[in-house]
């Protein structure tokens, strides 16, 4: 990890309150793994402290992105910033997804950010797998294309029917699993919602697979000083606090006290 | 001609007047990818008890105007644990180590001070007195003038430790507070401890911390703290050590000129990890550009 001074080279719009930033940052791009995080001081927002988190969505050499929601005072800040122009990154941060392990089909499951976040993992797994996408509606739907160029089947699912197929992204992993699940052994890998990685892990659970889940706990530092983005693990018959900063985002769902998470 | 920065807090000798804030640096290992800890003047780790605590639930922390509210309720892993996982890491340091202690009761204060006397390697015992987010009442030994005095005498009877009792900012009286623990044999002290505040959420119409209240920290209670700090050193001989919204050089050396003879960042810490280096080093740049030889010639050379 460390603190880098990058350059915007690309920032736009993508599809509803989407935005792609791209910048120059050669120190942290060279070392990401899949499942990192940036933490952003937003520049021209002196009154708000803290940094901003922010997965990697695609790291090429010396440049590395991010997509992002505008959802609030940092997000709607953020998009002012023009190419050439420069802002402070702490990164890469986190404990990311593994590789699929050996004999396993990987299955990412993602709405949100989270298609984002698992660009990475689809580009480095030797295995190409099956990427369930879901959202309330088409404009929820990321980054379809880039997936199937990478050689993945990318299934949709929309809560208003506007793409793919209407209904909740565990419907169409359900549908699957029946389907095809058993000609596999399916390992997953999750990032979007509480709900949907609290589904995701459950029907992990049942059917005994591996998955691997990433948390969006809000965070202060990003580095596991502040003790602020815990959530709690087992540990033996009690529970500990981990950091989801630090030993995660991504933990092994069957870690998580599913329960206790916000 | 570079300054001389050297500064020595009640037996504490530093080669600089910036050490880390507790509880915003972790126990070091958390921010030494990010910053040299050699260069800093002294590393304060976050609060340790007697025994393993778990602290608050969340949400722990949130963002206010320049600031931050936290109510993390000291999670910690206690004496020994703290001892254990952390003394070997702090040890292969050139830099003091300040330990940050508190307890429920004025015993296990105690306690917990004589634990530390005999571990190698600590340099000095900051006492929380005034943490504002534990139920139990760490609060009250901070605002409340006699269990202040009991506290502080019970902890200089355990250790022979520099001693540097930690201020509370919410008190009318904050000179009554600092000659107490000068009376009672602190070495030093710190001030200020974060605000106790409070923030809530007009949609769910609750507080927004599991803990309900909390303490602000950050720029925002920057001009608090600079007001306490003077009066604190115009009331003690023993050396003040401040903090309070530092994230800069410039923050520094204004309450350096009212009287602190050293500084702590906290918060700034969260946003750019190499705050307290960049501080140390700006108070040099400053002190070089004006001419001024030694630290100690600065500190408390406010005009009346
Ligand atoms: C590991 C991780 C990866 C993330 N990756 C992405 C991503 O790739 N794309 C994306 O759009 N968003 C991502 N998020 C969420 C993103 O960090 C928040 O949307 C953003 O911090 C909101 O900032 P704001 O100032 O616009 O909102 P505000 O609501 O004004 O922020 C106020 C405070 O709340 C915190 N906060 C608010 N919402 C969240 C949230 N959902 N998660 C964490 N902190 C929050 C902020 O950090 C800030 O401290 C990620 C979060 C985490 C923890
Ligand atoms: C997240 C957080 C945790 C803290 N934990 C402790 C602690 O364990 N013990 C303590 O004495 N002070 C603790 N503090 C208070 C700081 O040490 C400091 O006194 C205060 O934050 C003011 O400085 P600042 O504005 O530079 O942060 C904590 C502050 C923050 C923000
Ligand atoms: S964000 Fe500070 S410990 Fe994780």
């Amino acid at each position: 990890m460390q603190l880098e001074q990058a350059t915007v080279i690309a920032h736009a719009p993508i599809q509803g309150s989407y935005n792609l930033l791209q910048m120059r940052a050669p120190g942290v791009a060279a070392r990401v793994q899949p499942g990192q995080f940036i933490h952003v001081k937003v520049p021209y927002l002196e009154e708000c402290i803290l940094r901003r988190p922010f997965s990697i969505f695609r790291a090429d050499g010396e440049s590395l992105s991010i997509l992002y929601k505008d959802v609030g005072k940092g997000t709607r800040t953020l998009q002012y910033l023009e190419p050439g122009e420069s802002l402070s990154i702490l990164g890469p941060l986190g404990h990311g997804f593994p590789e699929v392990s050996a004999g396993h089909f990987p299955v990412l499951i993602a709405g949100g950010y989270g298609m984002a976040a698992l660009y990475l993992v689809a580009q480095r797994s030797p295995v190409k797998g099956v990427a369930f996408f879901g959202g309330r509606s088409a404009q929820d739907i990321l980054c379809v294309p880039e997936f199937e160029a990478l050689g993945w089947k990318v299934l949709v699912t929309t809560e208003d029917g506007s793409l793919g197929q209407r209904g909740l992204v565990t419907d169409a992993l359900d549908a699957w699993w029946a389907r095809e699940g058993s000609a596999h052994s399916p390992e997953l890998f999750v990032c979007g919602p509480g709900g949907m990685l609290k589904a995701a892990a459950r029907r992990a659970e049942e059917r005994n697979c591996p998955a691997w889940t990433s948390v969006d706990n809000n965070m202060g530092c990003g580095v596991g000083a502040c003790l602020t983005c815990v959530l709690k693990v087992k540990d033996g018959e009690s529970w500990t606090w981990a950091r989801a900063c630090r030993e995660g985002p991504v933990f092994n769902s069957r870690d998580i006290l599913w329960e206790e998470l916000a | 001609m570079k300054p001389d920065l050297s500064t020595n807090i009640g037996g504490i000798r530093m080669k600089n007047p910036v050490m880390t804030a507790s509880g915003t640096f972790g126990y070091g290992p958390e921010y030494a990818d990010l910053v040299d800890i050699n260069q800093l003047g002294a590393i304060v780790v976050k609060g340790i008890c007697l025994h393993p605590t778990k602290g608050n639930e969340l949400p722990r922390t949130t963002e206010v105007a320049s600031g931050l509210l936290n109510a993390i309720g000291l999670p910690g892993p206690g004496v020994d644990g703290f001892v254990r996982e952390y003394m070997p890491f702090l040890r292969t340091y050139d830099t003091p180590v300040v330990v940050n202690i508190w307890g429920k009761t004025i015993e296990e204060y105690a306690e917990v001070a004589a634990r530390f006397d005999s571990v190698p390697g600590i340099a000095g015992l900051e006492v929380n007195v005034s943490c504002p987010n534990i139920k139990e009442g760490s609060a009250v030994f901070g605002t409340d003038i006699k269990m202040f005095e009991r506290v502080v005498k019970a902890i200089r009877s355990a250790t022979r430790l520099p001693l540097i009792p930690k201020l509370a900012p919410n008190v009318s009286d904050i000179a009554e507070y600092a000659r107490c623990a000068e009376a009672c044999g602190a070495d030093a002290i710190s001030l200020i401890n974060s605000f106790p505040s409070l923030a809530v959420n007009l949609d769910t119409r609750r507080p927004i911390l599991a803990n309900k209240t909390g303490g602000l920290s950050g720029p925002a209670i920057k001009p608090i703290a600079l007001r306490l700090v003077w009066l604190a050193a115009q009331a003690v001989e023993i050396p003040v050590v401040a903090m309070g919204g530092i994230s800069c050089a410039r923050d520094a050396l204004e309450f350096l000129l009212v009287g602190a003879s050293a500084v702590a960042v906290g918060t700034a810490s969260f946003v750019y990890p190499d705050t307290a280096l960049r501080v140390a080093a700006g108070i040099g740049d400053f002190l070089e550009k004006e001419g001024i030889a030694s630290l100690s010639d600065w500190v408390g050379s406010i005009k009346a």
